[in-house]
């Protein structure tokens, strides 16, 4: 039977939001005070979700010791305490959270091999958070 | 079609090991939770049901008769219960949380009438759950 596994993980980081293709006046009036010079952090709360038949001999839809390991190797190692601007998929990429979710569910996608990644959901702040399934429509 | 969730919350231990495994394969792929003495959580369940709304009642479902028998089939069963000895179903499966959300849709989809099960949600920890939508 196929079962969905849904993990939540924190981490802390920075970003300006910022565009070089805007004018100075353009990117005050869309970014408001996140455009703000020096940035300013985030605690974000990230949701991988997986899915996959329970496997009998285990009961598990994967071993979390596998999913933990993966999210902590390629995911948190790599934005936890770290300025979003200076990392190279933000060189020319904004920062934002719609951009990270999107780079950290392509992360999963590229490398976890042992359940299907079915979203990722990253909560910016406790009132925005945001979702995204590839190609498919998030299951509720 | 409107969809309806009631929340429980139940507390029961556990733990994971599979008889046809080595002690050294258990412990490897259970780790920790593979301590034949168990060890607890807080679970909280979230069922979901969906249906048409009566026009008579205004109800999908009739929640004081949902919070019945969701005490009645899941909670009278699995609560201060020490899941791998006193529950049916873990005698013979691992009380995971992936076995934990399906057993409690097997005993809730039969008993209930008007509304369609949707989604069985279960919480081991704030930080960890697991959903089940029925699927094979
Ligand atoms: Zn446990």
């Amino acid at each position: 039977m196929k079962a969905h596994l849904s993990r939540r993980y924190l981490f802390s980081a920075s970003h300006r939001l910022h565009s070089d293709a805007m004018s100075v006046d353009e990117n005050r009036s869309t970014y408001g005070k996140c455009n703000n010079p020096y940035g300013h952090g985030h605690n974000y709360r990230l949701e991988v979700t997986v899915s996959g038949p329970v496997d009998a001999s285990t009961g598990m839809v994967c071993n979390l010791v596998d999913l933990d390991g993966f999210v902590e190797r390629e995911v948190l190692s790599r934005y936890d305490l770290e300025n979003l601007n200076t990392l190279k998929e933000f060189a020319e990429n904004v920062p934002t959270t719609e951009n990270l979710c999107v780079e950290i569910f392509e992360i999963l996608q590229r490398g976890f091999p042992h359940a299907h990644l079915e979203k990722v959901r990253l909560e910016e702040t406790m009132m925005n958070s945001f979702e995204y399934a590839g190609s498919a429509e998030p299951r509720k | 079609m409107v969809y309806l969730t009631r929340k429980a919350e139940f507390s029961a231990s556990h733990y994971y090991h599979n008889p046809v495994f080595s002690a050294e394969e258990n412990r490897r792929i259970f780790g920790r939770c593979n301590n034949p003495n168990g060890h607890g959580h807080n679970y909280t369940l979230e069922v979901t049901v969906k249906g048409a709304v009566d026009a008579r009642s205004g109800f999908v479902v009739d929640l004081k008769q949902l919070k019945e028998i969701m005490t009645r089939e899941v909670l009278d069963a699995m609560d201060h219960r020490f899941l791998n000895k006193e529950v049916p179903e873990f005698l013979t499966q691992i009380p995971t949380t992936e076995n934990i959300a399906i057993a409690v849709w097997q005993r809730l989809a039969p008993k209930l009438q008007k509304a369609q099960l949707h989604r069985v949600r279960v919480y081991e920890t704030p930080d960890l759950f697991v959903d089940f939508y029925g699927e094979p």
